[in-house]
């Protein structure tokens, strides 16, 4: 999977996580960028990702990410 | 019936799309039952009340939320809490996990350490739940405990009174002894939902260190929806019937085809036993009070052929109705409805054919139709699905398939007799009518709660209430009862009316006033009715006019002139529109939504009503 493509599929999840169609992700964005994505609707978001990547992030990976770009480095390297 | 929220689901779609769901249930009805539900967590519960209104709202329960602060559970049940207070729950829920056992036993503790640990666990939760009692009088829903997710002493953990599965067990049995002893309190069993589960995944240590969740997050669906099974149950939205496909739902083949010799019921053959087992459980589901019924595309004849089949289990006689023909299954079901007097949303649909279910479930919206599976799968599809779930194990639930068929042989009766009352009197009717009383409260909660056709009012109270109104002076209160020569009905009907103007009295006396005649006069004459509901199954049989009797005596026992009725149409109660105008009533009022308020002055000469039913006093 490319990293367009991995981005694709990102976007979609994002979008139905917080329910809308607006919202395209970059490599940049973080939860500042997005007004409901608050402590509470991370983890529904982190969720909602491994699910559509069919991978589980590890305790270290999830405090460390820091904005998009690094879980979809994450998402990569995982499947690789 | 949403499907995306019937048992089997994909947990892990509905918490992505818990947003669209619910948009989507909002605009699906307007006629909720609001509940305000008050989550005392040990854990956090953001997911679990976000997840847990889609299931409500799918019932038809709109929940309002109080959320206490993360693992206040204990502090916010035991102190002042005007926040709580203020917001005035119908049902609390406590959201606590083997997390929040405070101490553990150790190996080295000797057996009276392990006793006293004990008893003070248990106590840290026995005083909560007699305070919340004290202070709500609304249901408490408790978790029990899930098992740890590892073992100290490996397999002997549950032997040794220190290991933490036997310490839990014990609190566990504490716990359901409690329930068993306190009315209004229910066990939300998470030890057998993490088992189910897989307690593995369940108890993730991620979810609890990075999230202090007690469970992970993929089981928050699987957990909200079995919560939102004993809710619904607590508030009266159990279906009540099933209505079985034959071919190959109750036994392997098509009897019209293979003929009865042939089907695959049985000890025999593998597939024979999986349909054999599959048939004694819905025998023991009726058992507890769920109705059978037959919904089948086949001859009638062949239908019972199959059902008399030597190695079945269910027979003939275990059906209520058996609706054997070639008519559309939805006709059928609407046909079984009218038939035993529910709702058509009351009933579950079970057919191995998915051409079948669509039909049924696009005909009757509300009625349930799960994805049955294959026949392996039948009976945890039906038994985790929770339409029946179970939070009072009355007497009246496991007498009610004789009840409905002792109803069903009534009306067989009836077509033989060419006058009405002669048929009534030939049932030879005898009714208790009385004010509320301890034994039934429970019973009369519950038809508060389910009763929506021949509701005036459709006011809906806890267990807690009726027994104030019980206690109240300011209330007069009737239960009837009924039996006839085919059964025991049991409490079928219940009044609730307010007498007037007390309060206004009672102000002028403590304003240290003469209170002033026509007030003494006006405000003491009246009795508002707040509740006349009654059970369906006893429709047509005179016991409403019982009923008004009854608070007619009531009346002039205590100088009451006039009674106001009240009518608050719903989508369900059109049947009792112009119930007062045939008791007598006359209407004083109409508003555009249709409310009517009546008014009955009480005849001197009031001749009593029911002349069918012999009332009997009932010694309690």
């Amino acid at each position: 999977m490319s990293r367009e493509d991995v981005f694709v599929t990102l976007n979609e999840v994002f979008r139905d996580v917080f329910d809308d169609e607006e919202i395209t992700v970059t490599d940049k964005t973080t939860a500042d960028d997005i007004e409901e994505w608050d402590s509470l609707e991370h983890i529904n978001l982190l969720a909602a990702v491994e699910q559509a990547f069919s991978i589980k992030f590890n305790m270290g990976q999830v405090v460390s990410m820091k904005n998009v770009g690094e879980m979809a480095d994450i998402i990569i390297g995982q499947i690789g | 019936m949403m499907r995306e929220l019937t048992y089997p689901f994909d947990g892990e779609m509905i918490l992505k799309k818990s947003k669209k769901l619910k948009r989507t249930l909002l605009e699906g009805r307007t006629d909720f039952l609001e509940k305000r539900i008050a989550v005392l967590g040990g854990s956090t519960t953001h997911d679990i009340i976000r997840i847990l209104e889609l299931f409500l709202l799918e019932q038809g329960i709109r929940p309002v939320f109080y959320e206490s602060e993360y693992a206040q559970y204990w502090q916010d049940a035991m102190f002042d809490n005007p926040l709580l207070s203020d917001f005035a729950p119908e049902l609390i829920f406590i959201h606590t996990s083997n997390r929040n056992i405070a101490k553990y036993p150790t190996s080295g503790d000797t057996n009276e350490q392990v006793d006293a640990l004990f008893a003070e666990q248990y106590t840290h939760f026995q005083v909560m739940w007699d305070k919340l009692a004290d202070t709500y009088h609304c249901p408490v829903i408790q978790n029990n405990f899930e098992y740890p997710f590892y073992r100290l002493l490996g397999n002997q953990e549950a032997v040794y009174v220190q290991g933490r599965i036997a310490f839990l067990n014990r609190l566990n049995e504490a716990f359901y002894q409690y329930a068993r002893e306190h009315e209004n309190f229910y066990i939300h069993d998470i030890n057998y939902l993490s088992a189910s589960y897989g307690l593995d995944r369940w108890s993730d240590p991620l979810y609890w260190h990075m999230y202090k969740y007690a469970c992970c997050m993929q089981a928050i669906p699987a957990f909200a929806h079995n919560l939102a099974n004993i809710i619904k149950s607590i508030f009266g939205k159990n279906k009540k019937a099933l209505a079985l496909d034959l071919d190959n739902t109750l036994w392997g083949g098509i009897v019209g085809d293979d003929g009865p010799e042939n089907l695959e019921i049985g000890q025999e053959t593998p597939m024979g036993q999986v349909y054999a087992e599959f048939q004694g459980y819905l025998k023991a589901q009726k058992d507890i009070g769920v109705m059978l019924t037959v919904n089948s595309k086949n001859e009638e004849e062949n239908a019972l052929a199959g059902l008399n089949h030597p190695e079945g289990v269910l027979k003939p006689d275990d059906f209520i109705l058996i609706k054997a023909n070639w008519e559309p299954k939805s006709q059928n079901i609407a046909q079984i409805a009218q038939e035993l007097a529910i709702l058509p949303d009351s009933l579950v649909f079970v057919d191995d054919n998915p051409a079948e279910r669509e039909i049924v479930e696009t005909q009757i919206p509300g009625a349930a139709v799960p994805a049955i599976g294959t026949p392996e799968q039948y009976i945890r599809v039906l038994d985790h699905s929770g339409f029946f779930e179970v939070t009072k194990l009355s007497e009246d639930d496991r007498k009610r398939n004789e009840m409905y068929k002792a109803n069903v042989e009534r009306k067989k009766q009836q077509a033989q007799f060419g006058d009405y009352q002669e048929y009534l009197r030939s049932l030879e009717m005898k009714g208790t009518i009385a004010p509320f009383a301890p034994l039934y409260i429970a019973r009369i909660a519950q038809l508060t709660n389910k009763s929506n056709q021949f509701n005036l009012t459709t006011r809906r109270f806890t267990q807690g209430e009726i027994e104030a109104f019980a206690a109240d002076g300011r209330y007069i209160t009737r239960y009837g009862k009924l039996a006839d020569k085919f059964g025991d009905n049991g409490v079928v009907s219940v009044v609730i009316g307010r007498r007037g103007g007390m309060e206004d009295i009672a102000a002028y006396r403590q304003g240290g006033q003469a209170v002033p005649e026509k007030v003494a006069q006006t405000a003491q004459d009246v009795l508002h009715i707040e509740l006349w509901l009654m059970s369906c199954r006893v429709l047509k049989r005179d016991m409403e006019y019982a009923m008004m009797d009854s608070i007619v005596e009531a009346c002039q026992a205590c100088r009451i002139g006039t009674i106001m009725g009240y009518y608050y149409p719903t989508a369900k109660n059109a049947m009792v529109k112009d119930f007062y105008g045939a008791m007598g009533f006359e209407k004083t009022e109409e508003t555009d939504t249709g409310v009517t308020i009546w008014r009955y002055v009480i005849p001197a000469d009031y001749e009593p009503k029911n002349t069918v039913i012999v009332m009997q006093k009932e010694s309690l």
